[in-house]
């Protein structure tokens, strides 16, 4: 067992570092070009210098900003939502139809209308996170609560639970590790519409720079932008997650 | 038409002896878009208070569906179901759910608390109590596991530990080790004979095993298939305190069994061809 799980973590890090490897052996040797394709220890350099005479960090703060606030401005009333969808048939009825129309289509393709809604400035970008997952996160919750085991509900009444208390005991715990499924999700959602619209409609943020970078042909520049995108991704994943080892214990424990 | 007087949730009040169950021509008609299903036809019941009464039956004839009406989460269509103290009160009861019931949100103290925490008694009252039955049924170290972590066997202690918690009247237990191993349920069984003996409970159980029914009950309910309604009703004559070893070497266990199956076997068979 030990035995496996050193081998696994071995293997872990050796399968990027050996891509890593090959991509700078090709680069220095100019098999590929390094204009294009610069080898991946030649971007320290670049890095530092785009953090200490640059203002990178402000970009990745600004994109940071308007995932985060967008994701609580999307996620709070996809709870709500999802879990009145969930518990009440007319709403699910009512609902339904409009949010499986919305959820197919591809979020960035409202970028035009959410600013024509909210104006060009901070307010769209967030807006356009908090429009991006709220159907995501509503979607997950309902579909947690309808998979609430009907025997829980019977075994709550038994024991003397009124409707409210239905709610807070069993409907709402018994639906967060979906809530949580649907914030995980939404969290790489939030990256891929934010650098999105940052593309788009912005003069700051991480997005922006890949963007900027690319059509200044700072190649360098572009590829550490890359890099911070997926290590944020990332980041914001281990704060999910630790969220979720707090507040769903009976479940991160089975992981 | 149909006259209820249902069980209060049960609640923690102080300990009463057992409930008495009185069911008079019970009827529940299912209505769906497709037509309506009998589910019980013309149940009479008398459970005394203190009494272990079983219900045994193949599937699909009701024995569920009566018992959820006793415990108050269902409703008669037609008769007559009354759950009271002695002294004609609304009885307290508690259900044993088959399958897994505990929630998983919930540490094994927390579970068996629960009914206690809605009743509004105190944290310190409610921890005390759930120390006692983690005790009552061996679990004492497992206070704080999930559910998930426990067998099937410990979970299934627990959802008893539930139920008790309450100090129901009344305890009701729908086919509580059907999903159990054979020495689990043996264990638990005589578990559940130990605990109820000392408590002046009255039990309504529902299994489909014969076994189980000959070694727990005072009486033997026979229900038949299609629709679900009494067929027969069997006196157990073995003695208290029981234990396992001592029903089963009882001369009378096999007559009991062979008069039992003979009866149940016309009903599972019918059942089949009336199902075909």
């Amino acid at each position: 067992m030990m035995r496996k799980r050193r081998t696994e973590l071995l293997l872990t890090i050796m399968g990027p570092l050996i891509v890593l490897l090959i991509w700078e052996a090709l680069s220095r040797t100019e098999t590929i070009d390094p204009l294009f394709w610069p080898a991946p220890t030649s971007l320290w350099d670049t890095t530092v210098e785009l953090f200490t005479e640059k203002d990178l960090l402000g970009d990745i703060g600004i994109s940071l900003y308007r995932i985060l606030l967008g994701f609580v401005l999307g996620t709070i009333p996809g709870i709500v939502i999802g879990l009145a969808m969930g518990l009440f048939w007319p709403v699910r009825a009512a609902l339904m139809p409009i949010a499986s129309a919305i959820y197919a289509v591809p979020k960035i393709a409202i970028l035009p209308l959410v600013i024509i809604a909210f104006g060009i400035g901070e307010l769209s970008k967030i807006m356009i996170v908090a429009i991006s997952i709220f159907f995501l996160v509503a979607l997950n919750t309902m579909s947690g609560v309808l998979s609430i085991d009907n025997q829980f509900r019977d075994v709550a009444r038994n024991l003397g639970a009124s409707k409210w208390e239905l709610f807070w005991t069993v409907a709402l715990p018994g639906s967060l590790p979906a809530i949580f499924t649907g914030m995980r999700l939404s969290l790489g959602f939030a990256l891929i519409v934010i650098v999105g619209a940052e593309f788009l409609a912005a003069d700051k943020g991480i997005g922006f720079m890949i963007w900027q970078s690319y059509q200044t042909l700072r190649i360098k520049q572009m590829f550490v932008g890359l890099v911070i995108t997926g290590i944020m991704g990332w980041a914001l994943t281990l704060v999910v997650d630790a969220l979720e080892r707090i507040i769903v214990p009976w479940r991160a424990d089975d992981a | 038409m149909a006259q209820v007087i249902h069980p209060e949730p049960a609640s923690s009040q102080t300990p009463q002896a057992g409930a008495q169950v009185i069911a008079r021509h019970v009827s529940r008609r299912f209505t769906t878009q497709t037509g309506s299903v009998d589910a019980c036809i013309d149940v009479n019941l008398t459970v005394d208070p203190g009494q272990f009464v079983v219900i045994v039956g193949p599937s699909g004839c009701g024995k569920s569906t009566f018992l959820r009406m006793v415990a108050g989460l269902d409703s008669p269509t037609g008769g007559e179901l009354l759950v009271t103290q002695q002294d004609g009160s609304p009885a307290s009861n508690a259900m044993v759910f088959h399958g897994r019931t505990l929630f998983p949100w919930l540490t094994i103290r927390d579970n068996i608390a629960y009914g206690l925490r809605l009743s509004g008694m105190s944290r310190s009252g409610r921890r005390n109590r759930a120390e006692e039955l983690l005790d009552l049924v061996g679990l004492s170290r497992f206070g704080d596991a999930w559910p998930h972590q426990l067998s099937e066997g410990m979970r299934q202690r627990v959802s008893i530990a539930r139920a008790l918690a309450m100090d129901p009247t009344l305890l009701l237990m729908d086919e509580p080790f059907g999903a159990l191993d054979e020495q689990t349920r043996f264990i638990l069984q005589e578990e559940l004979l130990r605990i109820w003996e000392k408590s002046g409970k009255t039990v309504l159980f529902v299994t489909h095993s014969i076994d189980e029914a000959l070694i727990l009950a005072d009486k033997i309910v026979i229900m038949s298939a299609h629709p679900g309604t009494i067929r027969e009703v069997i006196d157990v004559p073995f003695p208290r305190p029981r234990s396992l070893t001592d029903v089963r070497s009882d001369p009378q266990f096999a007559e009991l069994f062979t008069t039992t199956w003979t009866t149940l076997r016309d009903e599972v068979e019918s059942g089949g061809a009336f199902r075909g």
